[in-house]
């Protein structure tokens, strides 16, 4: 088990991954970065600026960034693509499915606004289906990150890795956590240990779900947090460990509650360790534009979702 | 480089072998597109038997120049050509389209040796091959990177975000070849989706556009093609080949049917002696 702290210092993830291109393009030549037309809102501009023989900004043209990324994957690069969440998911789906996936070509692709982090522009910028897009793809690995460190510390394993990644991160600035337990792709970490219920979440709703079970402790309900950052390869035998433990469970996630973590949990445990099952997530509806903490509030993610959702897991267990 | 007219005629004559086997291996299979495969015949030829820098023994060479073939559905062409270019052994086309076969429907790089790009979706080749060529240049291995559309391709608005990115990023060793056959799969272009004046568009884009459509079936005139393009070096070039689709079967020729429908018996009987006296007069020169 880890232990973990949320720090009172903010980064945005989005900050980090750009700062962490920089720093791996200085020993990496073959680290190439695409981008959208938007580099100064996902950061790879910063890399631009360093490494602008290395760097393509294709225009407002996302699918033929996906296959130029892919070109150059054939020939030994190693391409990073970035833009919004939203547009990689839905306009590049045929390019990541019929080039990067099936050919298994190490391409990272960096969703960033992810969820509803692009909370002003409203739900045409609100990314609530890509990790379910991404998930059914043959080949594909799917990492959320919580926070600018896993941001950075994800990046660089998708950069080792011989195969895609969909890397999704955020917009705004987001505590810091503090995890003894080092990152590492695949494998899940329980953050707090509890015996009542377990909740798997993973990216901004992290830090909520460990306050969450702050909270239910005081009301007697002893919560396992299990952040689940890796949403495929999915750390099965960890949650099994946990539900099998715990007997009941909750997602909790930025994501529609159809085909995300949610689905992703229920699939490794219905089989072996079927147990009571909460959602906590948006509830398959359009959302709308707003300040980023009370629109995911209103849209159901939230400690007190989490926490409501906790308290209906286990009251389902008798 | 100039071709005597003896290699445009051998080269002729192995693309219409080619078709021949296509069209066999069609027909005994009962799937596969005879229209598109017929139509590039003469295209992909000239490229593996006389263009492309590549070692066949050694497929993932690094300076090996590529090509993407984006109308993926000319499969059994690119097969038959691979195999009598030595990338894998000729009986093996006798497995395509099979349970278990290398021989995917559509080219699937990581199953058959010589393929650099799965393609079958339309629309994905030109991007794919400015990746390629931009690898070229930052590289220094500065190899070619070929791609091929039919009109499909052409249809598909990635292409045209393809083309806007290389005139921008000018990579020197991108090439395009459009199989112009003017048929598309419901019907002629020109009903379906016009892409007339095709050589403007090109021109509008910013590309380097030949000076001529070539003639796609004639080696002397592909062979004028290639030395167009080695003449200057001056960012992604495309040559545009008037095709016929069918080619080499009177009643095929220019007809849409005969885009992916299967190759029955009768079909057979009557189209494989066309391709065997359009062998025997090729043969006799």
């Amino acid at each position: 088990m880890a232990t973990a702290k949320v720090l009172d210092k903010q980064v945005s993830m989005r900050d980090a991954f750009g700062e962490a291109l920089v720093e791996i393009g200085k020993t990496r030549p073959e680290l190439v970065v695409l981008d959208a037309d938007v580099s100064s809102s996902t950061k790879t501009g910063l890399f631009g600026a360093a490494y602008p023989d290395r760097f393509f900004n294709v225009g407002v043209a996302e699918a033929n960034m996906t296959d130029v990324a892919a070109g150059l994957a054939t020939c030994g690069y190693r391409p990073v693509i970035s833009t919004f969440a939203l547009f990689l998911a839905l306009k590049c789906t045929d390019q990541i499915r019929n080039v990067i996936c099936y050919n298994n070509l190490p391409v990272v692709i960096v969703a960033g606004y992810g969820g509803l982090s692009d909370s002003f522009d409203g739900a045409s910028h609100q990314a609530l289906t890509d990790i379910a897009i991404m998930r059914a793809l043959p080949n594909m690995r799917v990492v959320v990150a919580a926070d600018g460190k896993e941001a950075e510390e994800a990046l660089k394993e998708a950069l080792e890795h011989d195969g895609p990644t969909y890397l999704r991160i955020s917009r705004n600035p987001a505590p810091l956590l503090e995890i003894d337990e080092p990152f590492k792709t695949g494998k899940g970490r329980i953050l707090r240990e509890g015996k009542d219920c377990t909740i798997a979440t993973a990216g901004v709703p992290v830090p909520m779900a460990l306050e969450a079970a702050e909270k239910l402790a005081a009301e007697g309900i002893s919560a396992e947090v299990l952040e689940l950052h890796t949403i495929k390869p999915v750390d099965a035998e960890l949650l099994k460990k946990s539900v099998g433990k715990t007997g009941a469970v909750v997602s909790a996630e930025e994501h529609n509650i159809y085909g995300g973590i949610g689905g992703a949990v229920a699939e490794a445990l219905s089989k072996n360790t079927p147990a009571p099952m909460e959602y906590v997530g948006v509830a398959d509806t359009f959302t709308e534009s707003g300040p980023y903490d009370t629109l995911l509030s209103k849209y159901g993610i939230s400690v007190e979702a989490i926490t409501e959702a906790v308290k209906k897991a286990v009251k389902r267990k008798a | 480089m100039q071709t005597t007219t003896g290699r445009s005629t051998e080269l002729a004559r192995l693309a219409q072998q080619f078709r021949l086997e296509v069209l066999d291996v069609l027909h005994k299979k009962g799937t596969g597109h005879w229209g598109g495969a017929s139509s590039v015949a003469d295209l992909l030829t000239h490229l593996y038997f006389e263009r492309m820098n590549i070692r066949p023994e050694d497929p993932k060479w690094e300076e090996r120049d590529r090509l993407v073939l984006s109308k993926g559905h000319a499969s059994a062409m690119l097969y038959t050509v691979l195999a009598h270019r030595g990338y894998f052994p000729v009986e093996e086309i006798q497995t395509f389209r099979d349970l278990n076969s290398r021989l995917q429907g559509h080219p699937c790089m990581n199953k058959t040796a010589g393929v650099e790009m799965s393609t079958g979706a339309l629309g994905h080749g030109i991007s794919v091959g400015l990746g390629m060529a931009l690898a070229s240049q930052l590289s220094g291995k500065n190899f070619w990177s070929y791609v091929i559309t039919g009109e499909g391709c052409l249809d598909e608005g990635q292409s045209w975000e393809g083309i806007m990115a290389a005139a921008k990023f000018k990579p020197k060793k991108l090439a395009l070849l459009v199989d112009y056959n003017k048929v598309q799969l419901d019907g002629a272009s020109s009903e379906i989706m016009p892409l007339d004046p095709l050589d403007d568009k090109f021109r509008a884009f910013g590309w380097r556009v030949a000076p001529k459509i070539y003639d796609g079936h004639n080696h002397d005139e592909i062979a004028e093609a290639f030395t167009w393009l080695d003449s200057e070096e001056a960012g992604p070039s495309v040559m545009i080949f008037r095709t016929h689709k069918g080619k080499g079967v009177s009643f095929m020729e220019d007809n849409h049917k005969w885009h992916g429908a299967p190759v029955d018996d009768e079909t057979y009987s009557k189209a494989r002696p066309e391709l065997e006296a359009g062998l025997a007069k090729l043969e006799a020169k």
